[in-house]
């Protein structure tokens, strides 16, 4: 009984001594975690990792304007001037409409094409209060030929559509390294031959390491699943580097497409790497912020 | 007779426990959401970071007061400043805090207790990246029914705190930030 008395006396007591003995040359320890979300931002330097897309949007209110334009073969010689005299250009209006939703319209002179898509944030890779291994993102394209027909089949309207959906899965390992995934569909309304597929499942890897603060080398692959494909096509495979100077960011590349849309680079990619099918390219990106925030 | 004894030997231990309890939390003011933000003027471009989400807990005994910044929690008016801002400037991944860690050198010309505007000079060590420096500026300290506000308005050089600025961009980004910090403290229980 008498024991028992004891022991509560301490224990009540060693709290208040221990309180007052707290060391308090630490202040912000008295508040507690302050913890929040911390998520990862600038996965990738700009919204494409060369042809594709990469798993970052426009922030809401932002306009980009984009210049993409490829040369001809390397393997052209003096008489191309090694690709210099060809021109395949794309241009195209990206905005970010919401922070979790882009949207864009471009246009380029490889089989005179149009094209529109759809880009929305899924996950959001993040640290702290909220945790989440990866980012992901869910891209619809359309795409739509408008070259004339030189054939004298009856011709549809909608033989001219394509249509491409995309999931990006992507990580930002550190600072400077990042890698995506890519599971993809791509539906072509109209084929060269029954034999091939109209549906066409590809799955492209893409990664970037920063060489500095605003430089950084990327690669991007698309792997077209076997037996779809007319076996005269190749995977699409680029090579390049990010620069960034404020405004600008600048993506030069060597790659063996040369369409710039996504039927186009995914499932219809002629030049062959080994045998020198490669060609210079760069893209050009310029933002505008048109709705500032408040 | 034993059993009253004890009764007031408890009560005894209770009342100083709760007393020295007190005596810590007491006379300390905190904020979680505190302002801090920076201001770079040039010809070419003025560029705004705004950060409500600061944490600071001052000891009006003994005057000092320290400040935790997330630097991810900066906003810009345009999207692209705030990217550059993180990736290329603050590198926010790698140094996730600024801090500030200092003292009210003249705590005494505050009165706490009553309602009315005071000055005295703060100083201490600001960390920003992986560089601290000290300085010291002019606050102004208001205390309104039992709330305190701290606010002060100083300079700092990106130079000295390891903030590289390319030369494309020399023109658009101020070599000095004026720094406008304005807390709204509450007692802390």
């Amino acid at each position: 009984m008498k024991h028992n008395f004891w022991i509560l006396l301490i224990i009540i007591g060693i709290p208040g001594l221990v309180n007052a003995q707290t060391d308090t040359s630490d202040l912000m320890s008295l508040i507690g975690d302050n913890e929040q979300t911390d998520y990862a931002t600038a996965t990738f330097k700009t919204t494409r990792l060369m042809n594709g897309h990469s798993i970052e949007n426009q922030a809401a209110g932002v306009l980009d304007f984009r210049i993409n334009h490829r040369f001809g073969n390397l393997n052209g010689g003096t008489y191309e001037w090694f690709g210099l005299d060809q021109a395949n250009v794309k241009i195209g209006f990206d905005y970010g409409v919401l922070p979790w939703l882009m949207v864009g319209v471009g246009h380029t002179n490889v089989d005179k094409t149009y094209d529109g898509f759809v880009k929305a944030k899924i996950l959001r890779q993040s640290t702290g209060k909220k945790k989440m291994p990866i980012s992901l993102t869910y891209v619809a394209s359309s795409a739509v030929t408008t070259l004339k027909w030189n054939n004298s089949r009856n011709n549809y309207v909608s033989s001219r559509y394509s249509y491409t959906h995309q999931l990006l899965i992507a990580r930002k390992f550190s600072n400077a390294t990042s890698l995506q995934i890519m599971p993809t569909l791509v539906h072509r309304n109209l084929i060269d031959l029954l034999k091939y597929k109209n549906d066409v499942y590809a799955i492209g890897v893409g990664g970037r390491q920063k060489l500095t603060q605003r430089m950084s080398i990327n690669a991007e692959y698309y792997y077209v699943l076997p037996n779809q494909i007319n076996p005269m096509y190749d995977n699409s495979f680029s090579l390049g580097f990010d620069i960034e100077t404020g405004g600008h960011v600048f993506q030069l590349a060597f790659t063996n497409s040369r369409g710039m849309t996504d039927p186009q680079f995914i499932t219809q990619t002629q030049g062959k790497w080994l045998k020198g099918d490669v060609r210079f390219g760069f893209n050009v990106s310029r933002v505008f912020t048109v709705r500032e925030r408040k | 007779m034993k059993n009253k004894t004890r009764i007031i030997l408890m009560a005894g231990v209770i009342a100083i426990s709760a007393a020295f309890t007190v005596n810590v939390a007491g006379g300390k003011y905190m904020t979680k959401n505190g302002k801090v933000s920076f201001f770079s003027h040039t010809d070419m471009e003025d560029i705004k970071g705004d950060n409500n989400k600061v944490a600071s807990v001052l000891d009006s005994k003994t005057g000092k007061m320290q400040i935790e910044i997330l630097v991810k929690s900066f906003v810009f008016k345009k999207a692209l400043m705030e990217e550059h801002f993180n990736e290329n400037y603050m590198e926010s991944t790698k140094y996730p805090k600024s801090k500030f860690d200092g003292k009210i050198d003249d705590i005494n010309a505050i009165d706490f207790t009553k309602d009315g505007t005071y000055k005295s000079t703060v100083s201490g060590n600001l960390t920003i990246k992986d560089k601290t420096n000290s300085v010291k500026t002019n606050g102004t300290f208001t205390v309104k029914d039992g709330k305190l506000n701290g606010k002060a308005v100083f300079k700092i050089k990106l130079a000295d705190y390891n903030v590289e600025i390319p030369a494309v961009v020399k023109d658009k980004i101020a070599k000095e930030l004026e720094i406008t910090v304005d807390l709204d403290y509450l007692a802390l229980k």
